[in-house]
């Protein structure tokens, strides 16, 4: 018997594809329909991560970008502002080394180091396994800074409340419109390096035209980590996206 | 090449159904990867004939359905077809459609004995 809607058909042919090139005949060949999501599994583990946020007020964000677009930089100087406001976590994904999470403890900030060996990318269940031992405080900014790839990290949920991707003004303008699948997902994006503009022929408005053209809704701001030009206005943005603290239970 | 980790998906999938309702071998196997799910298709065999042998999987048939992309144009109101997420309406050269379709990754079904 069929083992999907229970008919007495031990075989169904679906559409004109090569299924049909295969006659039941009279071996033991089954269909079985699935229908499931390839990253549901993925999914199942973000969403235990983002329950894990929401109950205790956490801000969770996912850091995105080509190696080198000074993430690590960024994230330091936020790291060394913002100490002492708000409770601070920083999970560091690379493929390789704990140098990035080295340079974030350096600032006092708890850190945890995944290496993801040969794999591209953070998942969900690489940080569910993080959470254990980093143990974020109650109403924590927790920055999630992924493997430097803007391909594949765009396809994995973590259970961030946002992605946020960062863009150097080293890189071309076009890149949003070459790596469309993360300039997408991402909600805000962080143009960073931009003390370095005086120096190059980066054209601003083009990039920002193209981010909007993939994702008419991207928030974008200027940034430049190493003077701190345009940071105020990432703080702000954090500020505004943490959680409201759940009124206390009487 | 997150296609590997996809595989790797595929794969525990598909294994945790043969522990729910016993079968050998999986002789072929189809997927839905949508024009705008962001996989490579060759990459994805290529992984798929690497993850495969010595599993439930070995010898599998890999049958790949791609379904287009799809978005709604807001100032046409139309769904259009999208091959690529950068393009703009083809009926009024706008930007920023909203992709309503051609972004899924699922195991559709399979053959097994």
């Amino acid at each position: 018997m069929c083992t999907v809607c229970g008919c007495g058909d031990a075989h169904h042919h679906y559409g004109q594809g090569v299924a049909r090139a295969h006659a039941p005949g009279l071996s033991q060949a089954r269909m079985v329909k699935i229908e499931q999501d390839i990253l549901g599994k993925n999914a199942e583990y973000a969403q235990r991560n983002r329950a894990r946020f929401r109950e205790q007020g956490i801000l969770a964000l996912n850091l995105v970008s080509s190696p080198g677009s000074g993430k690590t930089s960024l994230l330091t100087r936020t790291l060394t502002d913002l100490k002492g406001q708000y409770p601070l976590a920083v999970i560091e994904g690379d493929q390789e080394t704990s140098q990035d999470a080295d340079r974030i403890r350096a600032t006092g900030v708890s850190a945890v180091q995944i290496n993801t060996g040969k794999g591209c990318h953070l998942d969900g269940h690489m940080v569910g396994h993080a959470l254990e031992t980093l143990n974020p405080d109650p109403g924590a900014l927790l920055f999630i800074e992924n493997v430097g790839n803007l391909v594949c990290p765009a396809a994995f949920d973590l259970g961030e409340a946002h992605k946020v991707a960062i863009l150097s003004v080293t890189e071309g303008e076009d890149k949003p419109i070459k790596y469309p699948d993360m300039f997408a997902a991402a909600d805000l994006m962080l143009l960073n390096k931009t003390d370095l503009l005086p120096h190059l022929d980066f054209d601003v408005a083009l990039c920002m035209e193209y981010a909007r053209r993939i994702h008419p809704d991207i928030e974008i701001l200027q940034v430049s980590a190493k003077t701190g030009a345009g940071m105020e206005q990432w703080y702000q943005w954090l500020r505004a996206h943490r959680p409201e603290p759940e009124s206390p239970a009487r | 090449m997150h296609e590997m980790s996809l595989c790797e998906s595929i794969l525990q999938i598909v294994e945790a159904e043969a522990a729910r309702e016993p079968f050998m071998r999986v002789t072929w196997l189809q997927l839905e990867i949508g024009a705008l799910a962001g996989v490579e298709i060759d990459a994805l065999r290529f992984c798929f004939e690497a993850v495969a042998p010595n599993t439930i999987l070995a010898g599998a048939e890999l049958d790949i359905v791609e379904p287009p992309g799809e978005a709604r144009c807001v100032p046409c109101d139309k769904t259009v077809l999208l091959t690529d997420r950068y393009s703009c309406c083809p009926h009024c050269g706008a930007y920023g459609l909203q992709v309503t379709g051609g972004d899924q990754m699922r195991i559709k079904a399979m053959e097994v004995e």
